[in-house]
């Protein structure tokens, strides 16, 4: 069980001189859990875990199925949750699911659920700030960092705003669109970092869009880390299995690792 | 002051409503709030609407007072003839004001979802006639029950983007012109067609649609000596009708009611949840996963529902009921015979909660206005096919 934050884990190995790699795998699909022990074995600085959800609007076609699959073949949260906590992964765990799926289970189990699992924060990308106050106030009370997005579009007055509020990391997103693979790193993703590192010194995130191992080099030039997403869970469907997964990580790391500082 | 007038700063209706959208759609909704108040407020924006919906939109909208129906149940029923209005149905007061919104914020395209294809064609229509690209998302299953419409859409010069993804209906059109939105925020505005969505979509189109409330308000007191109706009821999808029409006689003594198809009834059976940017009634099942709606009408197929009918049906104020597909049938056909009237399979599901009550739940001799929100063309193919034989 992770003892440290979230943020104070990752700000840690940032403050190392290290840049970070935080994987996204959809929960309750097929061998995820062994996917997820993969990815930490490639050298994963944290684990974003899916919660999927029936309408999600932030992902694009990839993760769409993935949930979709993953619910059909029975997936809940609960069932999700307590496997995050028999399997003690030893990195920090965030989730990563919407917002109904918190407020059916209320906002208190929710959040003492998540740290009885031992997981240390949550991403909900349809539950902005204006709206977040109530589930972050029960997240600190719970000892789990929720993450707040920024994206492309939003003004420098509301990225104050949302760098104070966010907790764990701020996850810059990397483009005006929904999650999956990219022929190209998007411009706005190093200008989202640009902007980002300007006004926290909390740790940023770059996610959505990153592909492959050259664009998260590319993005980490600028930012702390990198998100990957579509592209694991792309391997996943086509069941490339946990030795897919750890092959994949390990050229991401082996990329991002090759930038010194 | 009325109980239907503007939301809290947050976009709520009591408990319900709210933004709860991606931080990418942030900036646009904030606009849109801000446009809409600027608009809704200049008197050449108003007299724009306006004008288009006379002399374009066939505005004002007749009452028609239905005898023959009336005699066989014994209650007085009036409708509000949305059906008469361009393009078939209300959906046309709702996309004219979008539409000169749009145009407002210096937008060149609009985005939509629909489900009987109404709302697309309506949103198609005032597209081509103020000069914007359209393209228009649906469910495959709707483009297959609703060909007629999707072919109109052509004809209009929109896109029409089949949706393969989910209960591919219009939970999941709605699903992906969000996504879609997300990524052309800049240059195109997402014309909702109903009272949902993040705020201030559930404000903003009931405004649009209170011309069917506020034009039958008045109409049905002139063709009541001063009365207003005893009953006021439309069909509830999304629920834009429902609550145009609501809004005129919000402060009357009218008793309201809403009707929603029985196996997509969100107020009936669901419980608040969110999904599509509000936090409203909600089918979905023990872990909060959103479930399929079914009904005979793909307009009122939805398993959710604008916010101010949460609110509304909380404090008492309106109450909501469901109809069946099958009386939802007898209903279109008996009014079809009696009144040379073929109601589109959305506002049938009102008409056959009045023609069930009447007598029973609606005491004889009572006054009801149904609100006729469109024409039953587009469903003459699905009607033909289950009473057998086809067209
Ligand atoms: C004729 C008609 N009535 C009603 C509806 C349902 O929408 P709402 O509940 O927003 O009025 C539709 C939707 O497509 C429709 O076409």
């Amino acid at each position: 069980m992770p003892n440290l934050s979230l943020e104070a884990s990752l700000t840690q190995s940032r403050d190392s001189g290290k840049k970070l790699l935080v994987p996204y795998v959809t929960g309750g699909l097929g061998d995820w859990v062994e996917i997820v022990h993969a990815v930490i074995d490639a050298g994963a600085d944290a684990v974003e875990v899916g919660i999927p959800f029936s309408d999600p609007i932030m992902d694009g076609p990839t993760i769409q199925e993935a949930s979709q699959r993953a619910i059909e073949g029975g997936a809940t949260p609960t069932g999700i949750l307590s496997e995050i906590k028999k399997a003690d992964f030893g990195v920090p765990i965030a989730v990563m699911t919407y917002y109904n799926i918190v407020y059916h289970a209320g906002h208190q189990r929710f959040a003492s659920t998540l740290s009885d699992c031992g997981i240390s924060g949550s991403i909900i990308p349809d539950l902005q700030l204006d709206e977040a106050r109530e589930w972050i106030a029960q997240a600190d009370s719970s000892g789990i960092d929720n993450v707040l997005l920024a994206a492309p579009s939003t003004p420098t007055q509301r990225i104050k705003a949302l760098v104070d509020a966010t907790r764990g990391f701020i996850y810059g997103v990397g483009l005006m669109g929904v999650t999956g693979e990219r022929a190209s790193l998007s411009s706005s993703s190093t200008e989202v970092a640009r902007v980002l590192k300007a006004h926290t010194t909390k740790p940023v995130l770059i996610g959505v869009g990153v592909s492959n191992p050259s664009q998260a080099e590319e993005v980490v030039r600028i930012a702390d880390g990198a998100i990957v997403g579509s592209a694991l869970v792309r391997r996943m469907l086509e069941g490339q299995g946990p030795s897919g997964a750890y092959a994949f990580i390990s050229e991401l790391r082996k990329a991002i690792d090759s930038l010194k500082p | 002051m009325s109980l239907m007038n503007t939301p809290s700063s947050s976009g709520r209706f009591g408990d319900f409503g709210g933004r709860f959208v991606p931080e990418s759609l942030m900036p646009a909704c904030l606009e849109l709030e801000e446009v809409f108040n600027q608009a809704w407020n200049d008197p050449e924006f108003l007299g724009e609407y306006h004008r288009i919906l006379r002399e374009y939109g066939g505005r004002p909208t007749p009452v028609t007072r239905l005898g023959r129906l009336s005699s066989h149940l014994g209650v007085e029923v009036l409708i509000k003839r949305e059906d008469l209005a361009h393009t078939g149905s209300h959906k046309i007061n709702n996309v004219i004001g979008q539409a000169l919104l749009t145009k407002r914020m210096g937008k060149k395209r609009m985005i939509a979802e629909t489900g009987a294809g109404q709302h697309g064609v309506a949103t198609a229509t005032a597209a081509a006639l103020l000069g914007l690209e359209c393209v228009v998302y649906m469910g495959e299953v709707d483009v297959k029950r609703q060909a007629l419409n999707v072919f109109r859409m052509k004809l209009l010069g929109a896109d029409v983007i089949p949706v393969s993804s989910g209960s591919r209906t219009l939970k999941d059109a709605i699903n992906e012109a969000m996504r879609e939105w997300v990524t052309s925020v800049e240059s195109t505005h997402y014309c909702i067609g109903s009272v949902m969505g993040p705020h201030p979509y559930p404000y903003m189109v009931r405004q649009f649609q209170r011309i069917i409330g506020d034009e039958a308000y008045e109409q049905t007191r002139v063709m009541l000596d001063g009365e207003v109706p005893d009953y006021v009821v439309a069909c509830v999808g999304g629920g834009s009708n429902a609550a145009g029409t609501f809004a005129g006689f919000i402060d009357s003594r009218s008793r309201l009611i809403g009707v929603e198809p029985e196996g997509g009834a969100a107020i009936n059976n669901g419980i608040p949840g969110i999904v599509h940017g509000m936090r409203s009634n909600l089918l979905q099942d023990d872990v909060g996963q959103v479930l399929e709606a079914h009904s005979i009408s793909a307009g009122l197929d939805y398993p959710g529902v604008g916010p101010e009918h949460s609110y509304l049906s909380s404090i008492g104020r309106a109450e909501y009921v469901t109809a069946c597909d099958q009386e939802v049938l007898e209903a279109l056909q008996l009014v079809s015979r009696l009144e040379g009237i073929i109601p589109a399979l959305e506002p049938a599901h009102a008409m056959a909660w009045l023609i069930r009550e009447a007598g029973k739940k609606i005491p004889a001799g009572s006054t009801v206005l149904v609100t006729m929100s469109g024409r039953g063309d587009k469903d003459a193919e699905t009607v033909a096919e289950i009473l057998g034989g086809g067209i």
